[in-house]
């Protein structure tokens, strides 16, 4: 085989792996900010809950998540491996990246100066208001060389999914080089990513620029 | 009718009791500053006042309305505290502007989204209100583009923007460098000639001589002495005025 064929080959299963990236940022962007959210509560049951939900998140492999949503359905209720891997791969993605994604927006809520709440406060907005207005778009801008971190390492993590054949680049890569005996579908995925994450870098760095007209 | 009562103020901090029995009352175009030493309570009696602390006991009510009573000697807050809020404005000893919005916005927001009041109307308010305090060309600056001096020139025209019915001033230039309190000082003796009821904790002496119609000098969580501003100062009574006074004399 070629290396063209090889390139080929590969790119066609570029789709699922990008499947995977935005998805997975769609999803745990969002789901991050509820248990950062449940994780301050008040209320210690949801927050204990939202600790616990991180703790194993964190604390375990994602290659491990990925199989146990892949096939935990299986060995505990009998219910057949979803033809469609896509479902159980962005979910074990979602909840796991929500986990660093919470403790990175705690981070970042929790160094906002009290005196932002006590201004708000005393202008009579509502805590809603206060959140989404002034809090919200400090800590976003505080918080995002984190966040560029954690996407550029989910652009590597999605070659994860071979670990449940799931399509994607990597997977492909890997199926041609122990058909093949070959090493160079690793090089290539090695150039795929690093290309994907130069591309990342950039956008990030342009978003970053565009909300550094303040100063902290 | 005062625009703001407070009556046996109490509050404590765990075992440190910070006021103790405060009652404070201050009239319509009344300037009232607050003097007295660090830890006498006189900030903690503002931040009670502004709801940002609550207080164990006492009444407080703004135009005669009650937002906290006490029963059974426990103070019980009103349920909605909002229409109490638009009565007064705090400007902070550190500004606490909002650094992701430009001057204008930082001013015009609170009354669009909060008093729910006509932009437009809103924004020739804050004009007028920039224009006053020598801001006029700063409205699209971000805070930190500012001096401190005109970074707290904008947080009293965020104050004012509100139109409260009372400010209070918590330290305004203690956060300056001494080249700067200058200008700050001179736009609240220009709102004091203009009668805006205000309620200033200060260590600036001469100024809280020059601008007020009464001085309470507190201390440990007391009135030790309140009056005319020529008495307090020039015909002090009290042997703890004095010796507080004594450190500024030169």
């Amino acid at each position: 085989m070629d290396l063209l064929t090889i390139i080929l080959k590969m790119a066609e299963g570029l789709e699922k792996t990008c499947a995977i990236f935005f998805l997975t940022l769609l999803f745990s962007i969002p789901l991050g900010m509820v248990v950062a959210l449940l994780r301050g509560s008040k209320l210690k049951i949801v927050s204990g809950i939202a600790r616990a939900y991180i703790s194993v998140l964190r604390g375990t492999p994602l290659m491990l998540q990925l199989i146990a949503v892949t096939y935990g359905p299986y060995y505990l209720f009998g219910i057949s491996v979803s033809r469609n891997k896509l479902i159980p791969v962005v979910i074990a993605f979602a909840i796991n990246y929500a986990a660093y994604f919470a403790e990175i927006y705690r981070s970042g809520i929790e160094s906002m100066p009290v005196g932002q709440y006590e201004a708000a406060e005393v202008l009579g907005y509502t805590k809603v208001q206060t959140f989404f207005k002034i809090i919200l778009p400090q800590v976003i801008r505080r918080i995002l060389p984190s966040i560029t971190n954690e996407i550029v390492t989910l652009v590597k993590d999605t070659s994860m999914a071979f670990t449940v054949s799931y399509q994607e680049m990597f997977t492909i890569g890997k199926q041609i080089a122990n058909s093949q005996t070959s090493f160079v579908p690793f090089i290539v995925a090695g150039v795929f990513y690093y290309v994907f994450n130069a591309i990342v870098s950039f956008v990030m760095g342009r978003v970053e620029k565009a909300m550094s007209y303040y100063k902290i | 009718m005062p625009v703001l009562s407070m009556t046996n103020i109490q509050k404590s901090f765990g075992e440190n009791h910070v006021l103790k029995d405060i009652s404070l009352h201050v009239d319509q175009r009344e300037v009232v500053s607050i003097i007295g030493p660090s830890g006498s309570g006189k900030s903690t009696l503002l931040r009670c006042a502004t709801f940002l602390e609550t207080i164990d006991a006492g009444e407080i009510a703004y135009m005669d309305q009650k937002a906290v009573q006490t029963v059974n000697g426990k103070a019980v807050y009103a349920k909605n505290l909002k229409p109490f809020r638009k009565d007064f404005g705090l400007v902070f000893q550190n500004f606490n502007l909002f650094p992701h919005r430009t001057v204008l916005k930082n001013v015009t927001d609170a009354p669009i989204s909060v008093l729910h009041r006509d932009p437009k109307e809103v924004k020739a308010l804050a004009e007028e209100l920039l224009g006053k305090m020598g801001l006029a060309d700063r409205a699209g600056a971000y805070p930190c583009e500012l001096s401190g001096g005109q970074q707290q020139r904008v947080s009293i025209v965020r104050a004012l923007a509100m139109q409260p019915k009372i400010l209070f001033f918590d330290e305004p230039t203690s956060a300056l460098d001494p080249e700067l309190t200058g200008e700050v000082l001179k736009v609240i003796k220009q709102l004091a000639e203009e009668h805006m009821t205000m309620v200033i904790v200060t260590h600036e002496m001469a100024f809280a001589r020059a601008v007020s119609d009464r001085v309470i000098f507190m201390d440990g969580g007391v009135i030790v002495e309140q009056g005319r501003p020529e008495d307090v100062f020039g015909d002090t009574q009290e042997e703890r005025t004095k010796q507080f006074l004594r450190h500024y004399e030169r």
